[in-house]
């Protein structure tokens, strides 16, 4: 059972998900998609125990050796990564039934595929970061990508099935360039399975196909994690889905994304490859410190909570990969401990914002007023998420800043630390803004609103509590994301 | 007590526990117990470096104890407490939680021995205190709370980034004496120098603490500033600048104080003058300096307090503390009158009270050590102390001419901590040795000589005599427009004159430098809202035909890019 791990990981979800499809509609759907979460979360919770206990793991699927057969190969970095994951897909999979279903456009017959739809895409994401093979990379995020445009079109906001729609041009466009750059490497090397990749590519590093390859996955990736300026199909989408849906998508779908560029250019192309011979960082760090600026000034100006935390999202993208532009294993840390405690952080946000859409109907700014007197619960979880975003100490948030600031310091890239501070107080505006309206302004004549209900609370408040707690012990968030930074970097200890 | 455990922790889970208690006499109880508590844990542990954790892959020491660190806790212990009495009617559990945790805050910074613990305990005594200034729940008190808060951060952020430079070029984050030069220094020194409202750092003073609750200023009064006092004594003690950062500070608020209107606000210049005298002290840094910086703090918080209940009681007797408005108000409230009274002679320096005792320490220090030109400045100051906080917040609000408010005295629970208040500013000025004796260095000085107490009787009693007959004879107009008085003051000193007049151009092209940047700051706003707005081409949806042209331009980019 222990051996199979890595191939339970992907294998129950994904059969969990046409047993939703058969269940009748009510609790016995949203029952199997939450058991199927959790016991996901407790298998990559196993793994990453068992990686950390006795290092990498290599599974072959089917027992067929690697040439033919597709491998699964979970080290440092990938276990993290799952754990991010399945965490994430447990705590929204544990947001109450009736307030997810209340959010969809559909009939209550049809509800059962939400879950299908939601437990297809945790299938995707959690096999594009288990598998050791690149076609098999492309093909689960097929997956993941065709259930969450699903997922987004769901949204009750007309406007969601626009942004659905823009979400999967993008989308294919940039899994099409990712297929490509594969395709390419296929040609070249003869191979489909990534520790080959590695050995057999610089050999022909030289050859223009090869660097056309570089350049499809470089833009493929970057769509799919939404790096400035190819984010324009985020806002909306993370605006319009459904709140668990956003809270889903925001905290998992462009961290794996980010997982899968750190694993094509450090894995299979190399360190050497990647940042001496093309330089990728020198396309990274401009695109990821514009994009950071900008997505923070936009949020500023948002009315739309919900669009302003998804511009946000957008910033944060940008430090990480500005972690990951540094080339260094502070910065890397930085980055990949940012992947852990960003999810912590927009899920916890996210999540108190569906609770604030399920009693008030709407996240519009002005519709907010007084919600934090009337909602102290939900208001308490959003105001630490909040803190923790801007990186305030003895939140997680302030324990990846710190990285990332320490990490250009040691460059001496000045300018760049002070940018990090300085769009840190931007966060402090956008974020106080939400605050001042919620707790500041007297709520409309007439309106009353309740606390949202205990299973809406619940897992908002772990989020948010884990926020705190991370902040302070980091032999997780820290401890693994530096190994796995060793880990790529070549420097394993 | 118990071993090694931070005074702080039991004033910062405390006020949070304190939550629990019921409203009313149980939580007072529980609060009041939470100072005497934290005092009695922080006399039961010896001198020396108690705690340490380990975190951020740092070793912290989060609790170190000696002479320095020892007096500025005790005192914002006994700060605390005072505060708790004065608000024992107070019903607002944001104050409540605020009123300790920030205190809790202040002791967890001079108690930390390490810079990383000195940072975490500054960004918490900021954020904790901000709720005192919007717990008054006006639009204003919430505006000036946000300008406050960013001052406090923005201090904050400084630390932290000199914290990190002095990190990566020592390896140390040790805190202790730390010098304008070494790496890092400089960040540190402006950003402590934000908290103790250095020369045109000051603003955010003014501009917060009048605007804070009745309770909410006599809390802020004590700790941030002295904090930064602290700060600078433990890291920049005997730096040569601060000698003449110090006597600029003890000057400047005077102009200000005399023509303000808001007595709130006149001790809130008031503040800035006093922390002048600290900082000249830590600036001279011999022992007998700092000894008169840290008892001149310890003075100051209590008087300073006394004075901030006084006004904060008339403020909620009288609704306002606007000079021009008040007066008379000595028939009723005459115990109050009394004991700002008290507060007013404490702060002026008379024999037998606090200031006397421990201003001189400083003064003699800088008699010692030569410093003769800001020695001068210092003694003119001390007159204009005498002007603005010794007359001018008693006379306006409680004698005058009457202006008819007829009042309550103020509540019981007030009046039992301005009298605790009182009693420890006579009790100072009266047995000196006592304070004395908890100061860092030994003190062989004795303030009631009698060259030294003529000469402080002759300067109050010359300022004193003219007030007097300035009053007597009409000159001095009872309302707002005292401001002429203190002008022909000056007029009558010529060198002072040029010096005001230098200060004013000064302060008009500072004021045309902000309107300045205020112009150009809303033009930079309205220009970025035009892109990055609601509609700007920043956040507006594209058509997907855009986005995806974006992504084949970088493609192309990048083809071209790595084929180079």
């Amino acid at each position: 059972m222990i051996a199979h791990l890595p191939a339970l990981q992907v294998v129950i979800p994904l059969i969990s998900a046409p047993l939703c499809a058969l269940l009748p509609a009510g609790r016995p759907a949203w029952l199997a998609a939450m058991a199927a979460s959790w016991l996901a979360f407790l298998i990559a919770a196993l793994l990453l125990y068992q990686v950390l206990a006795h290092g990498p793991i290599s599974y072959l699927m089917g027992g067929w050796p690697i040439p033919w057969g597709i491998e699964y190969r979970v080290d440092a970095l990938n276990a993290y990564m799952l754990l991010i994951v399945a965490a994430i897909g447990a705590a929204v999979a544990s947001f109450g039934r009736t307030i997810v279903e209340q959010r969809l456009s559909l009939p209550l017959n049809k509800h059962p595929w939400f879950y299908t739809a939601y437990l297809l895409c945790l299938t995707g994401l959690l096999g594009i970061t288990v598998t050791g093979d690149a076609f098999n990379v492309f093909v689960f995020l097929e997956i993941s990508a065709l259930s969450s445009y699903v997922l987004i079109s769901v949204g009750r906001d007309r406007r969601a099935l626009v942004a659905a729609y823009q979400y999967l041009i993008m989308g294919t466009v940039g899994a099409t360039f990712i297929l490509i750059g594969i395709g390419l490497l296929y040609v070249m090397t003869g191979t489909l399975n990534m520790g080959d990749l590695a050995a057999r590519l610089p050999a022909v590093s030289g050859t223009r196909t090869v660097r056309a390859a570089f350049a499809f996955l470089t833009v493929g990736t970057a769509i799919k994690l939404a790096l400035f300026p190819l984010h324009l199909w985020l806002p909306n989408a993370y605006a319009y889905a459904p709140s668990p849906v956003t809270a889903f998508l925001a905290a998992t779908a462009t961290k794996v994304a980010i997982y899968v560029m750190l694993r094509f250019f450090f894995t299979v192309f190399g360190v050497k490859f990647s940042f001496e011979t093309m330089q990728l960082d020198k396309i990274l760090l401009p695109l990821s410190l514009v994009g950071i600026a900008s997505a923070s000034l936009v949020a500023i100006f948002q009315t739309n909570v919900k669009r302003m935390l998804a511009y946000s999202s957008v910033a944060q993208i940008g430090y990480m990969m500005l972690g990951v532009s540094l080339v260094s294993v502070t910065g890397l840390t930085a980055s990949i401990s940012h992947l852990f405690n960003h999810a912590l952080m927009k899920g916890t946000l996210f999540m108190a914002l569906g609770c604030v859409s399920y009693r008030v109907g709407a996240t519009r700014l002005e519709r907010m007023a007084g919600v934090g007197r009337s909602m102290p619960w939900t208001m308490g979880a959003f105001v630490i998420g909040g803190l923790s975003l801007i990186g305030v100490p003895l939140t997680a948030g302030f324990v990846s800043k710190w990285y990332l600031i320490v990490g250009a310091l040691e460059k001496g890239w000045w300018p760049v630390a002070a940018l990090v501070l300085a769009t840190s107080l931007l966060a402090v505006i956008y974020i106080g803004r939400v605050v001042e309206v919620a707790y500041f302004k007297p709520a409309p004549e007439g309106q009353r609103v309740e606390e949202a209900p205990l299973a809406l609370l619940v897992p908002t408040w772990a989020l948010a509590l884990a926020n705190l707690y991370f902040g302070l012990e980091t032999s997780l968030n820290v401890g693994v994301a530096r190994l796995a930074a060793q880990g790529l970097l070549g420097a394993t200890p | 007590m118990i071993d090694g455990l931070n005074p702080a922790l039991i004033l910062v889970c405390g006020s949070l526990l304190a939550l629990l208690a019921p409203q009313g006499r149980s939580r007072n109880l529980f609060m009041l117990a939470l100072p005497v508590l934290g005092a009695l844990q922080l006399w039961s542990l010896p001198y020396g470096e108690h705690a340490r954790v380990e975190a951020f892959g740092l070793t912290l020491t989060t609790l170190r104890l000696d002479g320095l660190s020892f007096a500025f806790a005790l005192v914002f212990h006994i700060a605390a407490l005072l505060a708790v009495i004065y608000a024992w009617g107070l019903r607002d559990p944001v104050q409540q939680v605020a009123g300790l945790l920030y205190p809790g805050a202040a002791v967890g910074a001079v108690l930390a021995g390490d810079l990383v613990t000195l940072f975490l305990c500054w960004e918490l005594a900021a954020v904790s205190s901000v709720f005192l200034i919007w717990a008054r729940r006006t639009r204003r008190a919430y505006r000036a709370g946000l300008r406050y808060l960013l001052a406090q951060v923005a201090s904050g952020l400084l630390l932290l980034a000199g914290v990190i430079i002095r990190f990566r070029a020592t390896g140390s984050i040790a805190f202790g004496g730390l010098g304008l030069d070494s790496p890092g220094g400089g960040l540190i020194f402006v950003a402590f120098g934000i908290k103790a409202a250095f020369p045109l750092l000051h603003n955010w003073l003014q501009d917060a603490y009048p605007e804070a609750t009745v309770t909410g200023a006599v809390v802020l009064s004590a700790f941030t500033t002295k904090m930064a006092v602290y700060a600078l004594a433990r890291g920049f003690a005997g730096t040569e600048s601060l000698v003449a950062i110090g006597t600029l500070m003890a000057m400047f608020p005077i102009f200000y104080a005399v023509i303000e209107n808001d007595l709130r606000r006149v001790l809130a210049y008031s503040m800035n003058n006093q922390l002048g005298f600290m900082v000249v002290g830590v600036g001279i840094g011999t022992p007998l300096a700092l000894d008169g910086a840290v008892a001149h703090a310890f003075a100051d918080i209590l008087f300073k307090a006394l004075l901030f209940m006084s006004m904060g009681a008339v403020l909620l007797r009288a609704g306002t503390v606007n000079g021009s408005e008040l007066g008379g108000l000595y028939k009723s409230m005459p115990l109050t009158a009394g004991l700002c009274m008290v507060g007013a002679a404490s702060i002026s320096a008379f024999p037998l009270f606090s200031a006397f005792a421990t201003k001189s320490l400083i003064l003699e220090a800088a008699a010692r050590e030569g410093h003769w030109i800001p020695f001068l400045f210092l003694l003119f100051a001390s007159a204009g102390v005498f002007h603005h906080a010794g007359i001018k917040i008693p006379y306006f609000a409680f004698f005058a001419h009457d202006s008819g408010i007829r009042c309550e005295e103020a509540p019981r629970h007030m009046l039992v901590a301005m009298g605790l208040a009182a009693a420890l500013c006579v009790g100072i000025g009266v047995f000196p040795g006592a304070l004395y004796a908890i100061l860092p260095y030994p003190v062989a000085f004795d303030p009631y000589t009698a060259t030294h107490v003529i000469t402080q009787l002759q300067l109050l009693a010359w300022s004193a005599l003219a007030f007097a007959l300035l009053v007597r004879t009409g000159v001095y107009p009872p309302e707002l427009r005292s401001v002429n008085l203190d002008f022909d003051w000056f007029y009558r000193k010529p060198l002072l004159a040029a010096a005001a007049g230098a200060w004013g151009a000064a302060l008009r092209a500072w004021e045309g430098f902000n309107r300045l940047l205020e112009g150009s700051v809303e033009r930079l706003i309205a220009a970025l809202a035009l892109h990055h707005g609601q509609r700007g081409i920043m956040a507006a949806t594209w058509p997907t035909t855009r986005m995806v042209l974006w992504a084949v331009l970088l493609l192309g980019a990048c083809l071209i890019f790595y084929y180079l």
